[in-house]
């Protein structure tokens, strides 16, 4: 058992703060030779702040950093390198144009005396440690070109194989197919054996369940728990991930929530077995006017591809979306447009012209109602200034660059594009990521508003809290597939979790 | 809220230097023109009277025509290096629609004059259009794709004129490019009316707003509704037919048509947009600073011949000139971007 020996790494009392939020306060956290260490919390927890420390990312904090016993610093990610510490972090991080092999040996590629590139040494070593992971691939071939799963797999494999004697994993498994992550597990366990120590970050409790010797929960920056996997079970750690009964955040969600009547009016959009490539499997729904539906789902479930779909942005590989009634294949957004789908992405920087005045912002998508040909700047500014109004965008100065405005404000520019001339369908993304509980509570208005209106409303989130606040109807995306309904019946942040 | 008061809240918000900072792109093309302007009109009594404006007018006046478009293309972000091409390939079509001289060894087919004249306006709107499908539709880099349509341009002068001069154009293209009315050449008129009428439609129409807009943030353009592809097809459009507009006129004005005439005003159309301010990253400037721009190199171009230096060291001033130019452009885009954060 790990406890037997002394821990390779330890950290005690880290407390790190980004302009005065903390992050982290005051955490302990210790990893032993040979131990699979799992680690869950909500997002904003604290999890990917920690383990950010551990790799040498973020170098300014307070506490104990011992490695081997020995109190330590690192000033880069270079020191940690160097100290045996390696990271996957959760957005792929590959050379795509590069081949296989020369990804798996990036920055370290073998070279002869004259400090030539040995191709065919590289290709042979490359196969055969890929092999060892179970991946069959041609060394030689494109990166880009394969799967992005495969890819995720590979980035995994080339940072396992580096000789680090702590590896830290940051959602591995989001983009894994169910066999690629057995395959995953299987070469975890095998490196543990030779005594390498692994930290595995996952929302997916039961993978974290089955591969790790330890479970630590994080909840607001603080570590709320540490057991041994064998002692636990799903529903414990989620309940200790959200802090039932005690010391709620905004809104206890923990206690149920009862959904409404399912909505019988007209329906605007119904999506009928929608699939791409990897990620999207089949899915059917639909959205009715009035109603607001909720997509929750981890991140890289395939909500956001499912959103860019709606909004002609993507074409799916199968399936037909009719939007009331009428089969539509969008060829541009300016289809989606005409046909009155609306969305707001996730990020404000896609969707947002920072350099632009507010009012440009505000009437970009609706000038071909105001206008045939000539601008009539007048209007669009008076149009602007009632959007601000209603939404109490502050400051209220339509001439301003956008970029001068706080990010909740921002936020409501964006959804005060579309609200002038209301579409049928509203598709929002995260519409409250990143908010204070004031921006977050005008934006939830705004949205019960609309769907006053009669607007079909389609809310997707990896938050549970915003799904929840906003959703008459919920339904569960895992890895590309829909696996669960939620109607006309009680609902919480935990039952959610765990259909996801 | 009228756009002067816009303006001073703006001011009021940021504070003067953030203000200044942010209109540097306008501002440092302004001052350079003065100084050069101040320089040359120390340096030589014969540069600064009212003949040599009218030289100048004249000799940026093709320039003019050609950057109109290209103003279009920059602000969106894109870039079109068949404008010279293209104005050949039109100037020379123009001639070989007219009757030429029994002198000229040409077999080409004469035509009237107004027919020659929309047959050759065609032919650019056509090579834009083939640009634009390129960019759009296959997905070519417009880099790419214009250099190819440069070559191809090039190619079909080679075919019409077979290395020979031609020399008649219509009448309206003769009178346009070389005639003048009360003292003003024509050309500079049909310059003025191109670049009033460039910045009417970038400042006061929805296609305007649109180019701006796509310019400024591609992805956010497309997330709000519009049809990018279409607009930026449309700019690649106007941008040969300004060319082409450049070309006949061009071709009046100096007398003939034949190959590599309009080699280099490849370099003094992007010159004339670039050293005037309008970003290359799209979304910002206007026709206004192309005018400033198109000063700055008739300026410097003429003023180099008032004072008699080394004809070879000109060509260097030039590329230093530009290239202080693209510098201060980057500068200026990143002292925006920091303001704007």
């Amino acid at each position: 058992m790990p406890e037997v020996r002394s821990p390779i790494l330890e950290l005690q009392g880290i407390t790190k703060s980004f302009g005065g939020v903390e992050a982290l306060r005051g955490v302990d956290f210790a990893l032993h030779p040979g131990e699979i260490h799992g680690l869950v919390g909500e997002n904003g927890a604290g999890k990917s702040t920690l383990m950010k420390i551990i790799a040498g990312v973020h170098t300014e904090f307070s506490g104990r950093f011992l490695i081997d016993g020995a109190e330590t610093h690192f000033r880069s990610a270079r020191d940690a390198h160097a100290a045996g510490i390696a990271m996957v972090h959760q957005e792929l991080s590959v050379a795509p144009d590069l081949t296989v092999a020369e990804n798996v040996f990036l920055g370290n590629q073998p070279t002869n005396a004259l400090g030539l590139v040995q191709w065919r040494r590289m290709a042979r070593e490359a196969g055969e440690q890929l092999a060892r992971f179970g991946i069959d691939v041609d060394p030689m071939s494109r990166l880009g070109d394969l799967p992005i799963g495969l890819q995720q797999l590979i980035e995994i494999a080339r940072v396992l194989f580096s000789g680090a004697r702590i590896v830290i994993l940051d959602e591995p498994t989001s983009a894994l197919s169910p066999p690629e992550v057995e395959r995953l597990f299987a070469t975890l366990r095998r490196l543990r054996e030779q005594g390498t120590s692994i930290v595995f970050i996952s929302h997916f409790i039961e993978d974290i369940l089955l591969v790790s010797d330890t479970v630590t929960v994080f909840r607001n920056g603080r570590k709320v728990a540490e057991t041994a996997s064998s002692a636990t079970s799903k529903g414990a750690l989620i309940e200790a991930m959200i802090g039932r009964g005690g010391e709620a955040l905004e809104h206890s969600y923990s206690d149920d929530l009862m959904l409404p009547q399912p909505s019988a009016s007209r329906v605007v959009l119904k999506v009928d077995q929608l699939s791409l490539s990897r990620s999207l499997k089949d899915i059917s729904f639909e959205a009715r006017a009035g109603e607001v539906l909720g997509i929750y789902g981890f991140m890289g479930c395939g909500q956001q591809e499912l959103s860019r779909i709606l909004f002609g942005k993507l074409k799916p590989d199968a399936g037909t979306l009719l939007v009331d009634g009428t089969p539509k294949t969008f060829a541009s957004t300016a289809a989606a447009r005409r046909a009155g789908v609306a969305l707001v992405p996730e990020s404000r920087r896609d969707m947002l012209f920072h350099q632009e005045p507010v009012y440009k912002n505000i009437s970009i998508s609706i000038l071909d109602r105001i206008s045939a040909l000539l601008l009539k700047p007048a209007q669009e500014r008076d149009i602007a200034k009632r959007q601000v109004e209603q939404l109490q965008i502050r400051p209220p100065a339509v001439g301003l660059d956008l970029g001068m405005l706080s990010g909740g404000n921002q936020q409501k520019v964006a959804l005060a594009k579309w609200l002038t001339y209301p579409p049928k369908l509203l598709v929002l993304c995260e519409p409250t990521r990143g908010m204070d509980v004031g921006a977050k509570n005008d934006v939830i208005n705004i949205v019960r508003d609309l769907r006053a209106k009669g607007l079909a409303i389609i809310v997707l989130s990896t938050e549970p809290e915003t799904v929840l606040s906003l959703a008459d109807r919920i339904l569960v995306l895992k890895r590309g597939a829909m696996v669960r309904e939620f109607r006309n019946e009680p609902v919480s942040k935990d039952r959610l979790l765990e259909a996801a | 809220m009228s756009s002067e008061t816009a303006l001073a809240a703006e001011r009021r918000a940021r504070g003067l230097a953030p203000f200044l900072r942010s209109q540097m792109r306008n501002i440092a093309p302004f001052l350079t023109l003065i100084f050069l302007s101040g320089f040359f009109a120390f340096a030589s009594p014969s540069f600064a009277t009212l003949d040599n404006l009218g030289n100048i007018l004249t000799q940026v006046s093709v320039t003019g025509i050609i950057a109109v478009g290209l103003t279009f293309v920059i602000l969106c972000a894109e870039i079109d290096l068949s404008i010279a091409s293209i104005a050949n390939v039109t100037g020379i079509a123009v001639a070989y629609f007219t009757l030429q001289e029994s002198y000229v060894n040409i077999a080409n087919i004469p035509l009237p004059g107004a027919v020659a004249i929309i047959l050759s306006i065609l032919l650019c709107a056509l090579l834009g259009l083939v640009n634009a499908l390129g960019l759009t539709v296959i997905g070519i880099p417009s880099f790419i794709m214009t250099l190819a349509m440069m070559q191809i341009a090039a190619g079909i002068s080679a075919l019409l004129v077979r290395g020979q001069i031609a020399y008649k154009v219509p009448s309206l293209i003769t009178t346009l490019g070389s005639g003048s009315i009360g003292g003003i050449p024509w050309i500079v008129i049909v310059a003025a009316i191109m670049l009033l009428g460039g910045h009417l439609v970038l400042t006061y129409t929805r296609f305007g707003r649109y180019v701006y807009m796509v310019g400024g943030n591609r992805e956010a353009a497309e997330y709000s509704g519009l049809n990018v592809k279409l607009i930026l097809g449309a700019v690649m459009v106007i941008s040969a037919v300004c060319s082409g507009i450049g070309g006949m006129l061009g071709v009046a004005h100096f007398g003939s048509a034949q190959q590599n005439e309009f080699d280099t005003y490849l370099l003094d159309s992007i010159a004339a947009v670039v050293v005037g301010g309008t970003s290359l990253f799209g979304g910002r400037g206007g026709i206004g600073n192309t005018i400033v721009g198109l000063f700055v190199l008739g300026v410097l171009n003429n003023g180099l011949d008032h004072v008699n230096i080394d004809s070879f060291l000109k060509i260097l001033i030039r590329g230093l000139i530009l290239l202080a130019a693209l510098v201060i452009n980057v500068y200026a885009q990143r002292l925006r971007e920091r303001t704007a954060e």
